[in-house]
């Protein structure tokens, strides 16, 4: 009974039963209309049916279009449906949707399925809502038939719906037949916020549980009757493909089934991981490394400075820069280097690909469902509705999952494919085959330049940034601009908020640095927020000028920045000067504010800097408006969590390449935040109407200047690299 | 043949004696709560107890436990700290992911098990070995603390 496959079936009998058993009321199937565009104002495509199941034991089974990554969106989704539904939260549970571009696109991003951009909340808000008052209206109209009374007089709390003048009652479970066949509404009405029950409410995770005792399924976690495990010994350099391999050695090892070449390396099958990572290791494999990529990070960052010499594209130009900088009394310069970082999920890249006659079944954390399964269709040959994908909980991903080429999909897919499709095949990278893989957070050189009048006042600003596009040669290119900007790799900069009037922020695009890089946790935000907040601190002090005073008068038509930015200061005691330091080390305090998906977070560091030079944040007061709290405590969460991977970034996070081999590999050499370094984290939220925006992400881009600004304050110095290094901050 | 005792089991295991504890604990027992996330005792993913004290089996030779207590996960919440330790956790949501946090709940009921109260010096010590990526250490602190008054 601890054995997984058993678990396994546990489950899938369970839903087997749910769905042919028990399962009275399941809202017919009704296709969502293509959506046309990629913003919040598309017509919202009305599916109740495809979320919503309630069986007879009164169970709500909300089903979820997007991934559960740890960011809470399982929980999330279901608390917005369950509000309009009126149902008992204790009776609904959560099931991940299987991929399928007809119902479950992500309404922002056209007919695709995914997760990311932090939008899990922000395109299903309207389409929960009335998913649950779709249900909640033709449960009302089956017990009105019931009891021959009109509808109006009829109400629904927590999982009950009741007729108070004849004292009548049934749970969702008993009106559950009938409700089906009662007609869909063509028009339902939504509750007024007032009337809110669940959102804005302490709601608990609905996977609190699972992830305590041990149940929660993972892929790593999956077994299928005859699976073999897959263990690749992957190319040491981006680029270089196999010569000639031996695999004698690898298939002596017991276990080992099979070992097989692919694209991307070499596959060793066994009947267990173990079996199956001791045969890769045995393997001996000469590598054609005569196109690989073979630079030194440092050579790349080389490289970039010496582009930002010169002009790029123009992503963005206000007033007249040229004239600013011409005209200025005195110029400031200063320049950032953000290094490659990994994603580094605990849960290792992983998948289960299983070939039979029906078709191919995938089971993943799956974060680009409809176009990793277009990808297996097209490898496998087989339309994409007979590609299944299992959606299971990913353990973390930051990015790393919405591979932009499938990366490891496609590697499983090659596997299955080299012996044939006779066996299931679960691939599991190891940590080192995870961390050497690419798909990097891309390394960015900025370099800013400030004309100052003689009054002391900024008149200009001029920010030049180098580095990779996420989006070029992937299969998202077509979201790079006419000009050839990849809106990504300025996001953040090029829309900068304050009141600025002469402006210009230009890129360069390098096309020639074999690494991958991907989106990682708040994307470009990531490092502009670094160059852009940093440098207006610099800038603050040398002209004199209160960081906050100074930003709120930069941002009077930016509403929600100043509100983010006065409720942080206002809970850190901006006003009030930090308690002194214990001798020979130095006290700073720093804020930055920055807006990424449509969410605002301001944040104030208190750092101590040793007289070594090393560096512990103390505090941080983060204050968030993502729009309307939907889940109060998971915001909190989020924002938390994402003081503490932005600080693992500043502290520690740093992917080198010698001669195009990835150096670090493990845990050791890629630290990571540790509890003992993790700050005392407190999170406001601002009250808000406006409709819910994301919070996966919008926590990560403030954490890390407000630190710089804070070592600043202390120390006179503002950090122009990351990570921190001691020999930069030493008394 | 070696002879375990898994949760209070007997369970003889034909593996290699090299064969890391992980690794049969998860393929071989089907206790896929242990979790693999570095394979060199450098995050404490794979955290259990062994004889009540926690180690890593990822780095522990299933022959080096034999005839010892193995306790995982799927059975921590059989002791009474176990189940202190499950319950705060889930009174204040501390999971995100939740891929680490087996490891983190076998870290702090073993430190618990020693030390009925203990500081947030104590526990960034006892818990120093667990990474979470998603950095969830604030409310690790808070329910480990929290585990500690509902003990007392």
């Amino acid at each position: 009974m601890d054995d997984p496959t058993i678990e396994n079936r546990r489950r899938r009998r369970f839903l087997q039963e749910a769905g042919g058993l028990t399962l009275a009321f399941c809202l017919p199937a009704r296709a969502a209309p293509p959506a046309t565009g990629q913003t919040a104002s598309v017509a919202v495509p009305f599916a109740p049916n495809a979320f919503l199941r309630i069986a007879t034991d009164d169970s709500v089974t909300v089903i979820a279009k997007h991934l559960e990554m740890g960011q809470g969106s399982y929980t999330g989704l279901a608390t917005i449906l369950a509000e309009e539904l009126d149902a008992d939260w204790q009776t609904v549970r959560v099931e991940g949707a299987p991929a399928d571009a007809t119902r479950y696109n992500n309404l922002f991003w056209g007919p695709s399925q995914g997760t990311g951009g932090s939008t899990a909340m922000a395109n299903s808000w309207d389409q929960l809502r009335q998913a649950g008052a779709t249900g909640r209206a033709m449960l009302v109209s089956a017990a009105a038939r019931r009891w021959q009374v009109p509808v109006t007089e009829i109400a629904v709390r927590d999982g009950v719906v009741s007729h108070a003048a004849t004292k009548r009652q049934a749970r969702f479970g008993e009106l559950a037949a009938d409700a089906a066949r009662e007609a869909v509404p063509a028009e339902v009405v939504l509750k007024p916020m007032g009337e809110f029950r669940l959102i804005g409410r302490h709601v608990p995770r609905k996977d609190s549980a699972d992830k305590t005792s041990g149940r929660a399924i993972f892929t790593q976690d999956i077994r299928l009757p005859g699976m073999l495990v897959a263990v690749v010994a992957h190319a040491p350099l981006f680029g270089a493909t196999v010569r000639h391999f031996d695999a004698t050695a690898a298939r002596r090892v017991q276990g080992v089934v099979d070992v097989v070449p692919i694209p991307s390396g070499i596959a060793v099958l066994a009947r267990d991981t173990w079996s199956a990572k001791k045969g890769r290791d045995a393997l001996r494999v000469e590598w054609d490394e005569s196109r690989a990529f073979r630079l030194d990070s440092a050579d790349i960052l080389a490289r970039y400075r010496e582009m930002a010499k010169s002009p790029g594209v123009v992503a963005q130009r206000t007033g007249d820069p040229e004239q600013a900088f011409a005209g200025a009394d005195r110029i400031i310069l200063a320049s950032y280097d953000l290094p490659y970082l990994a994603h580094a999920a605990m849960e290792p890249m992983n998948c289960v690909i299983r070939l039979g006659e029906e078709g191919c079944e995938v089971w993943n954390g799956e974060q680009l469902n409809t176009g990793d399964q277009a990808r297996l269709a097209e490898m496998f040959g087989l339309p994409v509705e007979r590609v299944k994908i299992h959606m299971l909980y990913a353990g973390g991903s930051f990015g790393r999952r919405a591979n932009t080429e499938s990366d490891y999909l496609v590697e499983a897919a090659h596997i299955v494919k080299a012996i044939g499709g006779r066996a299931p095949v679960k691939l599991v990278w190891m940590r080192e085959d995870d961390m050497r893989a690419g798909y990097y957070r891309p390394l960015f050189h900025h370099s800013l330049a400030a004309a100052i009048d003689a009054e002391g006042r900024l008149i200009g600003w001029r920010h030049r940034l180098v580095g990779q596009s996420i989006l070029a040669g992937s299969s998202f290119a077509a979201l790079t601009r006419q000009d050839g900007i990849d809106p990504l790799s300025v996001e953040g900069a090029a829309n900068l908020p304050y009141a600025i009037a002469n402006r210009l922020v230009e890129l360069h695009t390098p096309k020639d640095i074999g690494v991958p890089v991907l989106w990682w946790r708040s994307v470009g935000s990531s490092h502009t927020a670094y160059a852009t907040e940093v440098f207006l601190d610099v800038l603050a002090r040398a002209l004199g000028k209160d960081p906050l005073a100074w930003r709120l008068e930069l941002l009077a038509e930016h509403p929600r920045h100043r509100g983010v930015l006065q409720l942080a200061a206002e809970k850190a005691d901006w006003a009030r000067p930090l308690p002194a330091a214990t001798s020979g080390s130095r006290r700073g305090r720093g804020l930055a504010v920055h807006e990424s998906f449509q969410s605002y977070v301001a944040q104030v560091a208190e750092v101590t800097v040793a007289a070594d030079g090393s560096v512990k944040v103390d505090r941080v007061v983060c204050a968030v408006d993502c729009g309307m709290a939907i889940n109060p405590d998971n915001i909190r969460s989020q924002v938390e969590g994402a003081v503490g991977f932005a600080l693992s970034a500043v502290l520690h996070g740093e992917i080198t390449l010698r001669a195009g081999a990835v150096v670090e590999g493990n845990f050791d050499t890629y630290p990571m935040l540790r509890i003992g370094e993790m700050p005392r984290v407190e999170v406001y939220i601002v009250p808000s109407a406006a409709k819910p925006t994301g919070i996966g992400e919008p926590g990560v881009p403030p954490l890390a200047p407000a630190v710089a600004n804070a070592i600043g304050a202390a120390t006179g110095r503002f950090p122009e690299r990351l990570p921190l290094r001691r020999a930069d901050l030493r008394a | 043949m070696i002879q375990l005792k898994v949760n209070g089991r007997p369970q003889p295991i034909d593996v290699a004696p090299d064969t890391p504890l992980l690794w049969v604990l998860r393929d071989t027992l089907g206790l896929t709560g242990t979790k693999y996330a570095c394979g060199q005792a450098l995050c404490g993913a794979c955290v259990v107890h062994v004889d009540d004290r926690p180690v890593r089996a990822c780095v522990t030779p299933v022959s080096a436990v034999a005839g010892r207590a193995v306790t995982t996960i799927e059975a921590v919440d059989q002791s009474r700290i176990g189940r202190a330790v499950q319950a705060a956790w889930r009174e204040l949501d501390v999971v995100q992911c939740g891929y680490c946090q087996s490891g983190q709940i076998m870290s702090a009921t073993a430190l618990l098990a020693g030390n009925r109260a203990p500081t947030d010096a104590d526990i960034d010590h006892a818990l120093a070995g667990n990474l979470c990526r998603c950095a969830t250490y604030q409310r690790i602190r808070a329910a480990i603390h929290a585990a500690a008054r509902s003990l007392a």
